[in-house]
């Protein structure tokens, strides 16, 4: 069962990330003033895919919520990182974001890092 | 472009403020709470009327918020790297306020999260062209 939460935690993480990275470029630049949460919260709820990328948010919360009660924070949160590698990937061929090799490794040395920190 | 860079890293420092704060409050107003938690919605709503649950949940959803803001100002190859340093403050935020034991491997893996956001934030923060379909 732990691992049926795992996929479906990492699933949700990389179905949310990517549709909110690509819903937010298409949008165009936000702020964080009032006006500008105000905004993008008008741009949240015209956009369905950006609904759904939230509702991807709340899928992975409560899933990881749920795993925290039954297994090791120290399982938990490395296995959680498994999204990141997915993610970086993604962004490369469905994005068509250019990682060069001072991004990779900087991305892998943070990888290794979380991994280090919640084993 | 400068600006539009400081705009990223002024960005970016509020979003892992809230993420800090966010996380903090709710694991101060976790602990308050008697009740283990289950599948039973009931208790989740419970738990919502701890006063620092309350705020924590406000100051995440904020943070939720402040990333999609960040996200349309930088790739997401380079927002995840780099927000990652909030495992960082989450170590130095346990040590100091909850006074947690940091193992070596702990402060080892804090050091590399470190390492590896600074080289990510030195890369070009944004790669693909504009899209052009603002609402």
């Amino acid at each position: 069962m732990k691992w049926v939460l795992v996929a479906l935690m990492v699933s949700a993480t990389v179905l949310s990330d990517l549709l909110q990275s690509h819903e937010m470029k298409r949008a165009g630049e936000q702020s964080v003033s009032a006006r500008g949460l105000a905004r993008l919260l008008h741009t949240i709820a015209r956009r369905r895919l950006l609904i759904l990328g939230v509702a991807g948010n709340a899928i992975s919360f409560f899933t990881f919520m749920a795993l925290v009660q039954t297994e090791a924070l120290s399982f938990v949160v490395p296995a959680s990182s498994a999204s990141f590698v997915i993610e970086t990937l993604l962004a490369r061929f469905v994005l068509h974001e250019r990682i060069g090799v001072r991004r990779t490794a900087g991305t892998l040395a943070v990888l290794a890092g979380v991994v280090l920190v919640g084993g | 472009m400068k600006s539009a860079a400081l705009k990223t890293y002024s960005v970016l420092l509020f979003f892992l403020a809230l993420k800090a704060a966010g996380n903090s409050a709710m694991a101060l107003g976790m602990k308050q709470i008697p009740e283990k938690m289950s599948m039973d919605p009931a208790l989740y709503l419970h738990a919502m009327l701890n006063p620092f649950v309350a705020m924590g949940i406000a100051a995440l959803i904020l943070a939720l918020l402040t990333r999609m803001a960040l996200l349309s100002l930088a790739d997401l190859s380079f927002v995840l790297p780099v927000t990652a340093i909030g495992y960082v403050i989450a170590v130095f935020l346990g040590k100091v306020l909850l006074h947690e034991t940091v193992t070596p491997q702990r402060w080892m893996g804090t050091l590399l999260i470190f390492v590896g956001s600074l080289v990510v934030g030195s890369t070009a923060r944004n790669t693909t062209p504009p899209m052009g379909d603002p609402e």
